[in-house]
């Protein structure tokens, strides 16, 4: 029994430290919007004011606000947050991880159609 | 890519040890990696002299930090420091040496204390306005931090590139508000400076020069050390706000109205950043900026517009009359109070009658808030001027009703002219000539902004494209600009890597003694030359003169 | 005649020469009764061998002699000490740290450069004193303030440079500088912040210039000789109102420097506010025994016997005097809200100050405290009693109650074990020079006496270590200290003085400047003292 619960343990230790920064228990979609939250909302959240979705909106994409879309890909995700985009610079790893990355992926297409 | 003057083998017995001291996942090598550390707004992208980066390393403490730079230092590899290296406009992540190991302490992102009752906090690098003010609204603690806009960066990063704010004159001037570094040389050591000199100090954040001479200052705007800790006075939140807005008819006004803002501000009558507009020639103030993009203004009338098209540095005898008939004012200040209710109201009825010695003068008493804003209030002030930070800003360069055709970014040039009227009419007759003969788009009339005490600074944007011709052409016209501006007094304040060693070169008062006097201290800080060759003008020995 | 350490008579001569060729044979002192002029007028090694006594002194009258004479000191190797005005009384006067050095006396530039009413700046040289430029500005009739220190015939060059304070708005000096120009150990010139600029108009309105701020290395150093800064000046304000709030029991104290700090915090209270006790003071004239002892000997009252007594005599334990600068309407407004922020201490009491409005008249002037106006006088020095002299001791402790409370029972404690007589000894309360700290000016006595100033020096150095063990270090000390001072500033292994050193061997390679200012020393007299 002992054995076994050390090697639990261990097992979750190691699981713990490849998701460096997931929070214990936080599912890859509660991360994703954590990490969303962090650095994403303050440009692409809904409202005028933000100058992310303003833009989209400028150029004819409905909905603008990213969270609304259900026509993301990762791959697209990914290329705006490692390339940047007219005025939207790139993101370090060391701003957001690749881990990170994914998480924001899977948030960012959780209601796309399958 | 190799550093430069580092061999192949060298650099990866370098590259081992920055792994072995932060761990193989926090250095970058591949292409993909560090294609992450370009300037996001290079005004280089795509040519052959755009900056490059050889490698980035991310440690996580101090100590780390230390292992870093000593292993550069050994292996004389050249080094670039970043903070959370959001510098955008100025440099963004990149070094101003291609082929630079970037050193990158964003994950140094700790707040080391937020002491409420002495109102300061002591951070690391990594920590971003954001951070700051998330981790004081959570505690509920009655602080305020003054942020720039845009408020992801870094209050360490910032201050050190010596960047500003919105709220009172102490506070939004960023480097001055701080209280406290310590530094990692380039030899590894650590040092504290200040109070912070003496071991288990209680005052390192409360008194900013310690004892002997007060060396902080040279760790700004430069690369004579790696700054991993700094404190910060913070503004205890106030009691209310108050804003006002005083209107003048006549272009002649301006000094009078400038004058009047000096003795308010110099007397602290008015404690908040004042701010300049023209209803007139449409120039909005930059609380009224973001609104505008959302909003766009209304278009000038046909008959206006044709005046001012035709008008000169801003003015001609017709716009003047039309004003005055149409009862358009020519220039607008708005004024911000902070502290308590009664007060502010008899700071803004002393300005008013202060005002009131020009003739024609009008007063506009706009939004009074008592202090903490409600949720609502927050979604519609200007928001660092409730020192809350936002990205808002980056609406003035994005694509909007406004701006159908945005850009890839910008770059600043940001010459100091001094605190009067006459000052800004002499910039705009200066700078709209410059523009035309360097062949840059017409400049139509603008106002400097009140970021620091007692000097005006302009703030212009050139925009980056992805066109080489387009940048080459805009470069070449902002070195121009700098030697026009320098021609009369005028000194840039921060620039990119792009034009620092220009710069550096009009401030060459006695066959520029002062970079001598920097080039001595660096030979002596840095002998390997290994800590941001090139910021600001400072070369390391082996690299200057080579960078003519 | 006495030669400068480590120069033999035939180069001292030929540099003396030399110096009298650079700015007049009658501006090169050599007599000893013109060389006595240099000595510390307060010295703490009074008739000892360890009182420093220059070599020579010379007063050069513009930038260009003094290169010229840097020049011929770098060539020669004479180590000189620079005096603005010579007027730092009570923290070494006009005497170098090492016997032997030269002065370099810059009393005769006193040129006051420019003062801009509209942009309330002043440019003034190291020989300008308080009272000059004050004349000035009245003379002109200009509507601008200095700051000015106790007492008034300093320099502001030289005060803000050993990081002097004041009283008004502006009262931190050296923060209250804008541009200088420096002439190197090599004798070049350099000019700070926009003066690097040739054409510059904002030298006095742009500290900051291009690149490393560097103004700060020529404060409480010796990297350089400051021959020009400029000073922001506070135009004068429509009026001025002070208003004093007192409170009955101890820890009272702790919510007084509170509020006090919001309030400063804020720049509701501007100025210098130093808090004190009616109660105390009271007690210890009574008594006979001074300040700190009547807190620290076993028969010491108790807090709960100094209240009482406090309440009987109507006497507050602590209060502190608030001053407002501004237009009427509004200082009576922060002075209100001032009071209500301070209403949440039980019974606590105000009383009204007075109300000013500017310019004051020439019989107001006479009867107002003057520094409060950025007036200059020689005030404090009838308030000296009847000694030599005197020395500061001057530890920076944090803005609170507690850190009172931990000084007066540290300091107090520290004098006993030492055998301090307890009427020597003084309280110790807090004054706010500088903005979020408060400095405890403790006044020592300098006596005539060897025996009295070798045991006072003994106290001295105890102290200032006393004060490191509990985080506090002195802002500024007197020559005779700066090397006990400088050590307690050691974290990690004195890695700041060892940077300081790196400096200094690189601008000043033959050490002349000012050898032992504030701890350091040049490469050879290091290597000598290992």
């Amino acid at each position: 029994m002992r054995y076994a619960r050390i090697f639990l343990m261990v097992a979750l230790s190691v699981v713990l430290a490849t998701q460096a920064f997931a929070a214990p228990d936080e599912s890859q979609l509660e991360r994703g919007h954590r990490v969303y939250q962090k650095w994403c909302y303050p440009c692409h959240g809904p409202g005028a004011d933000k100058p992310g979705t303003a833009s989209l909106a400028a150029r004819g994409q409905k909905p603008p606000a990213l969270e609304d879309r259900t026509d993301l890909t990762p791959a697209a995700i990914k290329i705006f947050v490692r390339h940047g985009v007219l005025y939207m610079p790139t993101f370090r790893k060391t701003e957001i991880s690749d881990a990170d990355l994914d998480a924001i992926c899977a948030y960012l297409t959780r209601n796309n159609k399958k | 890519m190799l550093p430069p003057g580092v061999s192949a083998a060298d650099f990866e017995a370098a590259l081992k040890q920055f792994q072995e001291a932060v761990g193989k996942e926090w250095v970058f090598t591949s292409d993909e990696d560090v294609a992450l550390y370009r300037d996001a707004y290079s005004p280089f992208w795509g040519e052959k002299d755009e900056i490059l980066v050889s490698a980035a390393v991310a440690p996580e403490s101090v100590e780390q930090v230390q292992k870093v730079v000593r292993t550069a230092n050994i292996f004389k590899i050249p080094i670039y420091t970043i903070s959370t290296g959001k510098n955008l406009g100025y440099g963004g992540s990149a070094p101003v040496l291609s082929g630079s190991v970037v050193l990158d302490l964003k994950r140094m992102n700790r707040i080391l204390e937020v002491n409420e009752k002495n109102a300061y906090a002591l951070v690391e690098p990594g920590v971003s306005y954001f951070d700051l003010y998330r981790y004081i609204q959570d505690k509920g603690l009655k602080l305020w931090i003054d942020v720039p806009d845009p408020g992801w960066g870094s209050p360490i990063g910032n201050s050190l590139d010596r960047g500003g704010g919105y709220l009172l004159a102490q506070y939004r001037n960023h480097f001055d508000s701080h209280c406290g570094m310590e530094v990692v040389l380039a030899n590894g050591e650590i040092l504290r400076t200040g109070m912070g000199a003496m071991a288990g100090a209680h005052t390192w954040q409360e008194y900013k020069t310690g004892f002997g001479p007060w060396i902080d200052g040279i760790f700004s705007q430069s690369n004579f050390g790696v700054v991993t800790k700094m404190g910060f006075w913070l503004m205890p939140e106030p009691d209310a706000y108050l804003s006002g807005t005083v209107f003048v008819p006549r272009f002649q006004d301006l000094i009078p109205l400038v004058e009047t803002l000096n003795y308010l501000e110099n007397t602290r009558a008015t404690n908040g950043m004042p701010d300049l507009g023209s209803p007139l020639l449409g120039i909005p103030m930059i609380s009224e900026l973001a609104r505008n993009l959302t909003q766009a203004p209304p278009a000038p009338a046909p008959e206006l517009a044709a005046l001012l098209a035709k008008s000169v540095a801003g003015e001609s005898p017709e716009l003047q009359e039309y004003a005055l008939k149409n009862s358009i004012s020519y220039w607008s200040c708005k004024l911000s109070f902070y502290g308590a209710a009664k007060a502010n109201e008899a700071n803004w009825e002393y300005a008013k009658e202060k005002f009131s010695a020009i003739p024609g003068a009008k007063f506009v008493q706009n939004e009074s808030y008592k202090l903490p804003l409600t949720p609502e209030q927050r979604e519609q002030v200007h928001k660092p001027q409730f020192g809350i930070p936002s990205l808002a800003m980056f609406s003035i360069g994005a694509r909007s009703a406004t701006n159908p055709e945005p850009t890839n970014g910008h770059m600043w040039f940001s010459p100091i002219i001094p605190r009067t009227g006459e000052a800004v009419f002499e910039a705009n007759r200066v700078f709209a000539e410059a523009a035309k003969e360097f062949g840059l788009p017409a400049l139509s009339f603008s106002l400097p902004s009140c970021y620091w005490e007692r000097a005006f600074i302009y703030i212009f944007a050139f925009p980056i494209t992805h066109d080489v011709e387009t940048n080459k052409k805009n470069r070449a016209a902002f070195k121009r600009l700098v030697e026009r501006a320098a021609e009369h007094g005028w000194g840039e304040y921060r620039t990119a890597p792009a034009f620092q060693d220009t710069i550096m070169g009009t401030y060459a008062y006695n066959d520029h003694a002062l970079l001598r006097f920097h080039e001595v201290l660096k030979d002596a800080v840095d002998p390997n030359g290994i800590l941001s060759a090139g910021r600001y003008g400072i070369w390391p020995k082996h690299l200057r003169g080579t960078k003519a | 005649m006495r030669l400068p350490p480590g120069v033999n008579a035939k180069d001292f001569s030929d540099a003396l020469k030399l110096f009298s060729e650079a700015v007049g044979k009658d501006w090169v002192f050599t007599s000893d009764e013109d060389v006595n002029l240099y000595r510390d007028a307060y010295s703490p090694f009074w008739h000892e061998d360890e009182d420093p006594v220059p070599s020579a002194a010379v007063a050069p009258i513009n930038v260009e002699q003094v290169q010229q004479v840097v020049r011929i000191a770098n060539t020669h190797k004479i180590p000189i000490w620079t005096i603005s005005t010579g007027k730092n009384l009570g923290y070494g006067g006009a005497a170098p740290r090492l016997s032997g050095c030269m002065v370099l006396d810059l009393k005769r530039m006193d040129q006051v450069l420019e003062v801009n009413e509209k942009n309330a700046y002043a440019l003034v040289e190291p020989g300008v004193s308080y009272f000059d430029l004050y004349r000035y500005i009245q003379g002109k009739g200009l509507k601008v303030w200095i700051d000015t220190p106790d007492p008034g015939w300093g320099s502001p060059i030289g005060n803000s440079l050993d990081r002097g304070g004041g009283y008004t708005p502006f009262r931190d000096h050296f923060d209250a500088h804008c541009g200088m120009e420096v002439v190197l150990a090599n004798g070049e010139i350099v000019r700070t912040g926009m003066g690097a600029l040739p054409t510059s108009k904002t030298w006095q309105q742009y500290r900051y210039g291009f690149g490393p701020y560097i103004d700060g290395m020529f404060s409480q150093s010796n990297f350089g000789v400051v021959t020009k800064m400029g000073f922001w000046l506070l135009p004068q304000p429509e009026g001025y109102r002070s208003g004093t709030v007192s409170v009955a029991k101890h820890d009272d104290l702790v919510p007084l420097v509170d509020t006090l700090s919001y309030l400063m915090n804020s720049s509701i209270v501007q100025g210098t506010t130093t808090v004190g006790s009616p109660l105390l003071m009271s007690m210890a004239r009574s008594s006979g025994m001074g300040g700190a002892a009547l807190l620290t000997t076993p028969k010491s009252p108790s807090i709960a016997e100094l209240e009482k007594i406090g309440q009987e005599k109507n006497l507050p334990y602590w209060n502190c005097e608030l001053h407002f600068y501004g237009p009427s309407k509004v200082v009576d407004a922060q002075w209100e809200y001032a009071k209500e922020r301070y209403s949440a201490i039980p019974a606590v009491t105000f009383q009204e100050g007075q109300s000013l409005r500017f310019p004051l008249s020439a019989d107001q002037i006479e009867h107002v405290p003057k520094r409060q106006f950025g007036i200059p006088n020689l005030t404090v020095f009838g308030m000296m009693g009847r000694t030599e002299g005197h020395m500061w001791f001057s530890p920076i402790i944090p803005m609170s109650g507690e850190a009172v409370f931990e000084a007066q029972r540290v300091f107090g404690q520290a004098y006993a074990d030492m055998g301090v007589p307890p009427a020597e000894t003084t309280f110790v309360f807090p004054s706010s020079f500088f903005p979020r700290s408060f400095v405890v000016l403790c006044g020592f006595p300098i006596a005539h006496d060897v025996e009295k100033n070798r045991k006072n020096r003994q106290i001295f150095k105890r102290l200032v270590e006393v004060a490191a063990q509990h985080g506090w270090g002195e802002y500024r000390t007197h020559t005779a200290f700066m090397d006990t001072v400088a050590n307690v500033y050691s974290y990690n292994d004195h890695a700041l003085l060892h940077f300081h050193e790196t400096v200094k061997d690189a601008v000043d390679p033959n050490g002349i400047l000012s050898p032992g200012r504030c701890g350091i020393w040049p490469k050879h007299m290091r290597e000598a003292k290992a």
